[in-house]
């Protein structure tokens, strides 16, 4: 792709195959996967620029690593591995990841938010979007929903199907989520990870300012989930966490996993980078023709 | 109509699982922590590679169940009422009907028939909030065979389902031959002086309520309809053009259950005088079941003197009637 390409306001059709790789090889990906949230957001005019921009390293690695199996043309079929994003109002990274894997085209991406839209707000089932298996949006649900799939495949389907989830980290403030993370390991769902963009943002102000959700490790562990920290933005670490979660399951470990990504909010675009103001706004367009520079002088 | 003897919904709510268990291996069953309860003990007994106890946790049960229904399973869940259908709002609204998730939920110890227990066990708005949900079927069965019909019924239609029953043992007055059809209301007695449109436990007081107007000369066309969501609109503007004026009766509030629905469906299609029989805007509390239904004015004696009220709007006309005096209890 040519630095003008990258740069470009408009969506190209590049796509990446979803397969084991090295490291660095992730880099291109998530840098796409951003600057197609940036193109989405500004066309938008609404919608969330920070949680996106900061999880595409986790959404680059999770649909491109190999780690979650799936057939782009086939989303429906009931033998892939599935990904609930509990966190809903992070559609566009779940939409540009999705795009990026082919699942369909990636011109629609700018159809975000507009009437009709199979890209609505915040993920709805009803739009059949390839890949979108739930709708979420209010916080704390996706989460359950993941774990009574993980049930479904390990307790009743007897499968190896994987269920991977992911929740925001001031979503940990919804009580419901724990009782999502006790069920997933008294049931000893080993087949089940579970995402937390650790970021350390949320609309009103900083996580433990609004109310304190610290520390997140002693209480994944103390709800039975063997549970790893790595840098959301460093591919390797993030590599470790995913590899970690295929040997628990390969081991029959009954545990669930737990990922927590420590993340920035914007990260990738400088002027949004960590700030926590950017959780629910888009770009104008000059700030989007800046953050597409910016992002194209990456690797 | 006759009496049959007496049992209480929650049975055939339990035995209804178990026929659909037999019938169907992707039924499973969510426990509550209080399966002996709602009955879901009996599936768990028979089926317990298909039974997970979630404990007590309404909104994770709720979305849990979603997941298993996204997974292609024919998922039930089980509580009291007040948990299961309220507590758990956000979770039926968003997981549930939203995303069309084939989950099945059963709300015990509805109404104030639960007795002793209390207001707070006593739900009486659920009514009204389930059948504002889009997708949902919501049904209110009148006795125990209506109950185990259509828990198989609510099983097999695809889509999401919520059904009411009751603690207390209630009148059966069905058999396995009376004909159910989701969606289709019961017509038990013919008339055309007034119709009585009832279900849950108040159906059986609209048939005692018929048979006392009937010594007056007053033929009462009782209606059952059991499925409150999707609404029998043609059963029920049928009986608004040849009744002329109604009396709908439920253990709920008179406040957009099956009353509301019954005025929204003849308002629009057949407008004639109403009169609802219900719980008047309170919450209720502890006592006998049967001092409670008395006391909170849910027997035949308050639908045969809105009976007599609505037919006296009718021919009189609405407005100088109201003025005139409410409902009172019947004291004859």
């Amino acid at each position: 792709m040519t630095h003008e390409m990258k740069a470009s306001l408009d969506f190209n059709t590049t796509t990446f195959t979803n397969e084991r790789r090295s490291p660095e090889g992730f880099a291109p990906i998530a840098n796409e996967i951003r600057r197609d949230i940036i193109r989405m957001l500004v066309r938008a005019g609404s919608g969330h620029s920070g949680g996106p921009l900061g999880s595409a390293d986790i959404f680059a690695v999770l649909y491109f690593g190999g780690y979650m199996r799936f057939n782009p043309a086939a989303m429906n079929d009931l033998t892939h591995d599935r990904f609930v994003l509990s966190a809903g109002h992070m559609a566009p990274v779940m939409y540009s990841a999705l795009a990026n894997a082919g699942c369909y085209p990636k011109q629609e991406q700018e159809t975000l938010r507009k009437y009709n839209t199979r890209l609505q707000g915040h993920p709805g089932r009803d739009m059949h979007l390839p890949g979108v298996e739930t709708s979420s949006g209010s916080l704390g649900q996706g989460i359950s929903i993941a774990v009574g799939m993980a049930m479904s495949d390990k307790l009743l389907d007897k499968n190896d199907r994987r269920v991977f989830s992911l929740t925001g980290d001031g979503e940990l403030q919804e009580g419901s989520v724990w009782e999502a993370a006790m069920s997933a390991s008294h049931f000893g769902l080993d087949n089940f990870c579970w995402l937390i963009d650790n970021n350390d943002c949320q609309i009103d102000g900083r996580v433990p300012d609004v109310m304190n959700v610290y520390p997140i490790d002693a209480k994944c562990e103390a709800f039975g989930f063997d549970t790893i920290v790595v840098d959301g933005h460093d591919f390797s670490d993030l590599m470790r966490g995913f590899d970690r979660f295929l040997e628990n399951q390969r081991n029959k470990t009954g545990k669930p996993t737990a990922i927590i990504a420590k993340t920035y909010m914007g990260h990738g675009v400088s002027f949004m980078n960590d700030k926590f103001e950017w959780h629910g706004k888009p770009p104008t367009k000059d700030q989007a023709v800046a953050a597409l520079e910016e992002l194209a002088s990456m690797p | 109509m006759d009496l049959l003897g007496q049992k209480p919904t929650r049975f055939g709510f339990g035995d209804g699982l178990v026929d659909l268990g037999e019938r169907h291996s992707n039924v499973v069953v969510l426990g509550g922590d209080i399966t002996g309860s709602v009955m879901t003990s009996l599936f768990k007994e028979k089926f317990p590679d298909r039974f997970f106890s979630i404990g007590i946790a309404e909104q994770n049960a709720t979305t849990i169940a979603a997941g298993l229904a996204l997974s292609g399973k024919i998922p039930f869940f089980a509580s009291y009422g007040a948990f299961c259908a309220l507590r758990n709002a956000d979770q039926l609204r968003i997981s549930v009907c939203y995303n069309e998730a084939n989950v099945k939920i059963g709300g015990g110890h509805a109404g104030i028939s639960v007795g002793p227990d209390g207001a707070t066990h006593q739900v009486l708005e659920e009514v009204a909030f389930l059948r504002t949900l889009p997708h949902m079927t919501m049904i209110v069965p009148a006795d125990y065979q209506e109950a185990r019909k259509a828990t198989v019924s609510m099983g097999e239609k695809v889509g999401p389902a919520y059904i009411r029953f009751g603690r207390s043992p209630v009148p059966m007055f069905t058999t396995e031959d009376t004909p159910f059809e989701l969606g289709k209301a019961n017509v038990l007695m013919d008339g055309n002086d007034v119709a009585l449109i009832a279900n849950g436990a108040l159906v059986w007081e609209s048939i005692l309520a018929a048979k006392e107007l009937a010594k007056k000369g007053i033929s009462a066309r009782v209606v059952n309809v059991h499925t409150v969501k999707p609404f029998d609109f043609a059963t029920v503007t049928q009986a608004a053009r040849e009744c002329g004026c109604i009396v709908t009766a439920e253990e709920h509030q008179v406040h957009a259950g099956l009353g509301g629905a019954v005025a929204e469906c003849t308002a629009k299609n057949a407008p004639v005088p109403i009169e609802f029989v219900g719980v008047k805007d309170s919450f209720g509390g502890s006592g006998d079941p049967e001092e409670l239904m008395v006391n909170f004015g849910l027997t035949w004696r308050e639908i045969y003197a809105s009976a007599l009220v609505a037919m006296e709007r009718r021919d009189k006309g609405s407005s100088g009637v109201r003025q005139i005096r409410d409902v009172a209890s019947y004291q004859g």
